[in-house]
């Protein structure tokens, strides 16, 4: 028992104020893309090029962050004359031609479903499904569950029973294997309900775009209410976007 | 031993110099090889000019070996002599359409149609879900019943089916069904632009990506005769650490929550994120994706990031080390750790258990200690002290390795070495050439195979994640088990559903 105070008093109160203070990560972190479109064509074109993802649209200086893993090899190349990834984390988008940017993403807030808002604004029940997920979209989705985070004191919470949730949150590229799974689980979900896609393999296959045994699009087999991008998305990222949309 | 090869870990070697065995004497090679004590690290088949071969590398005390041998569609299965082989059997079989006869368990690894087109050795029709043409192994009797699992499961975690038969409470036999996760890894690395490897293997598995970029980064840096400086082995081994360190403390935490004992379950929740925040600090990454890459790291180590590095080690030490204490000593969390979920050595043995895993039943072997890469030539070893194969045991293991995890992040930051980061390029690799890499993840050991054809393109990738081992090592835990104990020892072991089914 005197462990547990001793441990207890050394630990404290670790949960963030997040929304209410803002909290600034990492330098090195890659989170919303600043695009300068007037850099040189010929540096677009080799970004485009370098990206592994394919996900640059040198022609008109694009990015699709459903498609871009963040890892910052065309901010390396172009040292950043080209793209410059900056600490804001806020990326979720509520349609999908909203992942393809500029570096300016629409509010989330506003193009969220109102009725949505009235009916889980207060209380929304997840069922979290890893189809294909390599598990870091799983653990920082989990992760939201730690005291740093508490995502129960903002009335959200991931139960274990499709019967109890309002929606489906989905990560992985969704393989061929689960395709059937992840129906079944969408079909046990009491109507109206929400579909999530989490992190780069659920929106676009990520990595694993044109695998065939994978199906690679979310979109494709359900409807998309709230897309939420990264590999993994920062657990920041979907809190946020959980709360912009819901709140 | 003239019909095996001595090979390095991550040596480029000529095909043509690696021996071409008839089957028989490959077979009884192997077969002497494996009961006199060595271990299987790869075994598959691969096609080569219209010919289908198979290849196996081994590893014993004394080090490592690579043979081969050309193969019929069917064969006589190694695993009917000896246990070691038997996943990779049915791997072989799936992949390649390859019958070994008298295997006694021939079974589907992750439920796809082979590579070859050839008939199913399974009678598995894929437009079917799966386990398609499958019936669970079953017992029978009056007083048994089955608990089905999965593959969607109760928390936030990766699918698979788990299948008990049960008398009563008691677990008689757990079998285990993955292949959901399957995402057809071999063969889109064979089919896709170099660009986009090193993202696909950071994704094999991303609470591994460290540990199996690393395993790809040095395949290719070997075939390509990539120099690598001294500061990025040192950013590399700091990352392989610091994802040891992430991974055990997350793991230790719900296993105080798997037994409700949560204050140390919300402590280790919280203090997992500070090391994932270092590695972030590292790579800009939570997972460190994006870090490793061939030639080096793709972000240096500076001055910025060492001090934070070693400010936050010198913070959270102590915390993890009372946290620790706080689990360890607790009655109630001992009464649930002790003697559950045991795996002798001997079973340990005849899996091949790596890893955690394998060192908590009393298998030392730690690829970082028999073959060192990175900075690992120059570091300490570490010792364990329990190794009685219960969960106590690998839960102590994984304590222990946090606490030399810390001493090698220290040691490492102590050097005061430059970094140049380096941008993903592409080189030329050496053709007709094979190279193994081998490195210790925090589950075990992980290991890449690459074979080169003629003009150097890439004639078969394979990956083999600790996973492929362990998860035998998960069922047999649970013999003779009470059911309510399956979320102790599946979290004691935590393997990679991805890793596995690639």
């Amino acid at each position: 028992m005197l462990k547990i105070i001793q441990n207890r008093m050394e630990q404290g109160c670790r949960t963030s104020k997040y929304p209410k203070t803002p909290i600034t990560l990492n330098k090195r972190y890659r989170g919303l893309p600043k695009i300068h479109k007037n850099c040189p064509a010929s540096l677009m074109k080799k970004c485009a090029d370098l990206c592994p993802q394919d996900a640059i649209d040198a022609d008109n200086g694009l990015i699709d962050l459903g498609r871009c893993v963040f890892c910052g090899q065309c901010e390396t190349l172009s040292k950043g004359d080209f793209v410059q990834f900056t600490q804001n984390f806020e990326l979720g988008v509520a349609k999908k031609e909203h992942l393809l940017t500029n570096g300016n993403l629409p509010k989330l807030a506003e193009n969220a479903k109102k009725h949505f808002k009235k009916l889980f604004g207060r209380s929304l029940q997840l069922r979290q499904v890893s189809a294909a997920g390599c598990n870091s979209c799983e653990a920082d989705t989990n992760v939201l569950n730690t005291p740093f985070f508490d995502l129960a004191r903002f009335g959200i919470q991931f139960v274990a029973s499709p019967r109890h949730a309002d929606g489906i949150h989905v990560t992985g590229p969704i393989s061929r294997n689960m395709q059937a799974a992840l129906l079944t689980t969408y079909e046990a979900v009491p109507a109206p309900k929400i579909v999530i896609a989490s992190g780069s393999c659920s929106i676009s296959g990520g990595p694993f775009r044109g695998s065939p045994d994978v199906v690679g699009d979310l979109n494709s087999l359900l409807p998309v209410d709230l897309y939420i991008p990264g590999c993994p998305p920062h657990p920041l990222t979907t809190l946020h976007a959980l709360l912009n949309y819901f709140k | 031993m003239d019909n095996l090869l001595k090979i390095d870990n991550g040596e480029t070697v000529k095909r043509s110099d690696i021996p071409q065995l008839s089957f028989d004497v490959f077979r009884r090679e192997l077969l002497d090889f494996a009961v006199n004590g060595g271990q299987i690290v790869h075994y598959f088949a691969y096609e080569d000019d219209g010919v289908l071969k198979v290849m196996a590398v081994l590893r014993n005390d004394d080090g490592l070996y690579v043979t081969g041998s050309d193969v019929a569609e069917t064969y006589h299965a190694l695993t009917a002599d000896c246990e070691k082989f038997h996943m990779f059997e049915r791997e072989i079989a799936e992949q390649y359409g390859v019958r070994p006869y008298d295997h006694p368990w021939l079974k589907h690894v992750r439920y796809h149609a082979n590579y070859r087109n050839r008939e199913d050795v399974f009678g598995n029709d894929y437009s079917q879900d799966i386990p398609g043409n499958y019936d669970y192994f079953p017992v029978e009797g009056e007083a048994i019943h089955e608990v089905a699992v999965g593959p969607v499961h109760a928390g936030i975690i990766e699918p698979g089916h788990f299948r008990f038969q049960c008398i009563g409470e008691e677990v008689l036999h757990l079998e285990i069904q993955l292949g959901y996760q399957h995402r057809g890894v071999e063969k889109m690395m064979l089919e896709v632009p170099r660009k986009r490897m090193p993202v696909i293997v950071e994704g094999i598995a991303g609470d591994t990506a460290i540990g199996h970029s690393l395993c790809y980064a040095q395949a290719i840096e070997s075939l390509g005769s990539v120099a690598v400086d001294e500061g990025a082995r040192i950013v590399r081994s700091i990352a392989l650490e610091l994802e040891r360190i992430a991974n055990h403390t997350g793991d230790l935490g719900a296993l105080s929550g798997d037994v409700a004992f949560n204050p140390p379950a919300a402590y280790f929740g919280r203090l997992r994120g500070e090391f994932l925040n270092l590695l972030m600090v590292l790579s800009g990454n939570r997972f460190g994706k994006g870090l490793v890459r061939p030639g080096g790291v793709a972000y240096s180590m500076g001055q910025e990031q060492r001090q934070l590095l070693i400010d936050k080690i010198k913070e959270t030490k102590p915390e993890v080390e009372h946290v620790c204490d706080l689990l360890f000593t607790a009655h109630t969390v001992q009464a649930r750790f002790d003697l559950t979920g045991t795996v002798d050595r001997e079973t340990a043995e005849k899996l091949g258990l790596v890893g955690y895993s394998g060192r908590a039943s009393g298998l030392a072997y730690d690829a970082r200690v028999s073959f060192p890469t990175e900075c690992y030539a120059g570091l300490p070893a570490n010792m364990n002290n329990k190794t009685d194969g219960d969960v106590a045991s690998r839960a102590t293991v994984r304590r222990e390795e946090i606490e030399h995890s810390f001493l090698l992040i220290e040691t490492l930051l102590a050097k005061n070495v430059e970094t140049e980061s380096v941008l993903a390029g592409e080189c030329k690799l050496a053709p007709s050439s094979f190279v193994v890499t081998i490195n210790e993840g925090w589950r075990g050991e992980i290991s890449h195979c690459l074979l080169t054809g003629a003009g150097g393109e890439i004639l078969r990738y394979k990956v083999k994640d600790p996973s492929f081992h362990n998860w035998t090592g998960l069922a047999m835990s649970l013999r003779n088990q009470g059911i309510s104990d399956f979320p102790l020892c599946n979290k004691s072991f935590n393997l990679s559903y991805c890793g596995f089914d690639l």
